[in-house]
């Protein structure tokens, strides 16, 4: 890895780093969502700067240049950011699907033919199970 | 316990104004029940037209899906305190006159089917789909060790206890059938099949309509089948 290659891998994690950071300090960003991001660029500053562990890695890989090693972890975290992300799209779409089928029950249990609740409470165990 | 005490029909709609009215005064004209037609995020005037039917109306502001409707309709029924669901689809192709059969083998089942094709001579789907509820029927069949005809079927009357199973969250929201029946028969609860008569649909939509759709719905019910064995659920 040349001098410039390295300098510019470090600059580029210290900055994303920052941005993260920035962006968590503001609340933009919630903290169990940062929590990968904040792996990944930790990771590729560690690779950047450490060169006895990235040539060990290259070599344990398989991989010809060093920087071939960056960009596969940096790909790798990546993927493994998108895949967090789908569970989190997921467990949002149960959440929301929740809201939408209580309200809509609620609207009818108070608009029903003269139907009282049976005194059924959502606390007495007839709620929805989680 | 011939007939179910407190009974709701659970109707779920999405843009069925033309027709919702009549299929509530059918059903209203075949059971005493309450009858609650979740209006899954209509744009036309569905849920007027079955209030003006008589029915019930849950109206969710966006459109979940059908199987998310349906549940929405287990969800009221527990939460009120009803004994059983009777669900029929809003297009009118369920016949109301096979409700009392689908209640009456309530008595001893808690899963009841309205099969289309028990029914002598009556339903023809096309042969894409005919080729799809074989396979899937098959192997929900082979998963719940019972023979299944009709695993796509929406007619279907529920008791109390399978209710709960049909509550949770495991419920999918696009496409619940064969991988539902197969984890109902496979949870202990007791799973049959009634014949019923299938009318035909005047336009004859489907919701499996277009290309990419039944694509999907086959990739989605084969991942579920599959996952059927590997979940072990509980009710």
């Amino acid at each position: 890895m040349t001098p410039t290659q390295r300098v510019f891998a470090i600059i580029t994690s210290i900055g994303t780093f920052l941005v993260v950071m920035e962006l968590i300090r503001r609340r933009r960003l919630r903290e169990e969502y940062a929590f990968l991001w904040v792996l990944t660029t930790v990771g590729m500053m560690v690779l950047a700067t450490w060169y006895g562990l990235i040539e060990r890695i290259t070599q344990l890989i398989g991989a010809v240049a060093v920087t071939t090693t960056l960009f596969i972890f940096a790909l790798m975290f990546l993927l493994l950011i998108s895949v967090h992300f789908t569970t989190v799209l997921s467990r949002l779409t149960v959440q929301v699907r929740r809201l939408t089928q209580e309200l809509a029950i609620l609207q009818a249990s108070r608009q029903g033919p003269g139907r009282e609740p049976s005194g059924a409470s959502p606390a007495a165990g007839q709620g929805p199970r989680a | 316990m011939p007939v179910p005490t407190r009974l709701l029909v659970v109707i779920p709609a999405f843009n069925e104004a033309r027709r919702i009215r009549d299929v509530v005064a059918a059903v209203l004209g075949q059971v005493a029940a309450d009858v609650l037609v979740v209006d899954d995020g209509s744009r036309d005037g569905t849920a007027a037209e079955a209030r003006a039917g008589g029915a019930m109306v849950a109206t969710h502001p966006v459109n979940l899906g059908y199987g998310s409707a349906l549940q929405t309709g287990y969800r009221y029924a527990l939460r009120h305190g009803y004994d059983a669901v009777l669900q029929l689809d809003a297009d009118g192709q369920h016949d109301p006159a096979s409700i009392p059969a689908l209640l009456a083998a309530l008595a001893n089942y808690d899963v009841v089917v309205g099969s289309r094709f028990l029914h002598p001579g009556s339903y023809r789907p096309p042969l894409s789909r005919r080729l799809g509820m074989t396979l899937f029927g098959a192997i929900a069949s082979h998963l719940s060790g019972q023979r299944l005809t009709d695993p796509t079927s929406g007619f279907q009357a529920i008791s109390r206890s399978a209710l709960e199973f049909y509550a949770h969250d495991r419920w999918p929201h696009d496409y619940p059938d064969a991988d539902v029946l197969a984890m109902v028969a496979r949870s202990g609860l007791r799973l049959t099949e009634v014949p019923v008569r299938m009318l035909s649909s005047p336009d004859g939509k489907s919701m499996h309509g277009g290309f990419l759709k039944p694509l999907y719905y086959v990739f989605r019910m084969t991942l579920a089948l599959a996952l059927v064995p590997l979940r072990n659920e509980r009710p």
